[in-house]
């Protein structure tokens, strides 16, 4: 590919090729700080290409491919090189990560521990881990929290925060000195704009925490919450991991013993501001 | 008289949850959400194949099922059967 870049997030290596300078530069700018793979060696390859040589230069639209592929995923216009990027790389997670289960959620750590919030796109899993990193979480990832089979850790995967809509202004508010990338408008999930995670995320986004609670937050609603049984919440679990039937076994293991470790908790919020304070409350209680 | 045999013990990881029992079949790789009577089925079907009236007398003094009705365990022995946790052993 005619321009190429490497990055780490978490313990994943990836290495991005692209047919434009413009998704390169973007991911070099807005990942800068964060390390190359572990001995220059990319776990994924990423490829963000034109279907045909003219469309390089005329009406260019990025397909993305890879190691791993959806057939016929929909291209992006090359004003949103950045998401197909972005998306390139989760879809390599999504589909070939066999070393850890996958899950949905997104997962802050304090004293060594993890919080994993997890919930159907629009819940707020994005946005609270966000908003609690601004508050001295360390953020560990807005979209996969990792499993490890072998140790039951969570390990992070603290790719750029992917804000969306009315989240948008929520944390460059919350966050006026952060960094952020463009304001990607008329994506297929509405406006995106990407938040870069903070130097102490980045920093230690190789060490793992031990799982203390989960929470399924839902926006929209007035403050409640309720306890999640074990059954219950392995189902949602499963539901949203896309690896759990290829991990087979080693995956029930797995999610068996983290919800039969750690409580889960249903939490419905109005607005943010109560969210943050029952989440602050449910982790002293958990 | 037709019975039935449950999978060999060790094809099954078999973890109780709440009301819940989850069980992971090695030999299909699926995992199958399952309530009470199926774990107990599973367990007294695991000693030795059974037709059903055994079965269900087993069931009866071993568990204390509130509505032991012969339909309903038929009914279950063909979900069962169905997702290849128990075999329909052949009347000869």
């Amino acid at each position: 590919m005619r321009h190429l870049t490497h990055l780490r997030i978490g313990p994943i290596g990836f290495r991005v090729g692209s047919d434009w300078r413009g998704p390169i530069a973007a991911l070099e700018n807005l990942y800068r700080d964060y390390p190359a793979p572990e001995d220059g060696i990319p776990d994924f390859n990423v490829h963000l290409f034109a279907a045909r040589p003219w469309r390089r230069l005329l009406r260019p639209s990025v397909h993305i491919g890879g190691d791993f592929v959806i057939p016929d995923a929909a291209p992006l216009p090359l004003a949103q090189g950045l998401l197909a990027a972005e998306m390139g790389m989760n879809l390599q997670m999504a589909l070939g990560q066999r070393r850890f289960l996958l899950l949905h959620a997104s997962a802050v750590e304090r004293d060594g521990q993890a919080l994993l919030m997890t919930g159907m796109s629009g819940a707020g899993k994005s946005t609270l881990a966000a908003l609690l990193m601004a508050r001295g979480w360390r953020l560990m990832g807005d979209e996969f929290a990792l499993l490890d089979p072998a140790t039951g850790l969570i390990h992070g995967f603290p790719r750029l925060i992917s804000l969306k809509n009315e989240a948008i202004a929520v944390l460059e508010r919350a966050l006026p000195k952060a960094r952020f990338g463009p304001v990607l408008k008329g994506t297929p999930k509405g406006t995106i704009r990407h938040l870069v995670p903070d130097a102490r995320a980045i920093a230690a986004m190789a060490e793992p925490a031990v799982p203390k609670l989960i929470l399924f937050p839902n926006y929209g609603f007035a403050a409640a919450e309720r306890a999640v049984p074990p059954s219950e919440t392995f189902v949602r679990l499963t539901q949203a991991s896309t690896n759990y039937v290829a991990l087979a076994e080693r995956g029930f293991d797995a999610l068996t013993r983290l919800v039969q470790t750690i409580p889960a908790r249903a939490l419905d919020y109005p607005d943010t501001a109560t969210a943050l304070t029952q989440v602050e409350r449910l982790w002293e209680a958990a | 008289m037709t019975r039935y045999r449950a999978a060999a013990p060790e094809t099954l990881r078999v973890v109780p949850l709440d009301a819940l029992t989850l069980i992971y079949h090695r030999a299909s790789g699926i995992t199958h959400i399952v309530d009470s009577p199926v774990p107990e089925i599973l367990e007294v079907l695991a000693a030795r194949p059974l037709a059903e009236p055994e079965l269900m007398a087993r069931l009866s003094e071993r568990f204390e099922l509130v509505d032991a009705d012969a339909a309903a365990l038929t009914a279950r022995l063909d979900e069962l059967v169905a997702t290849g946790l128990v075999e329909r052993l052949c009347a000869i």
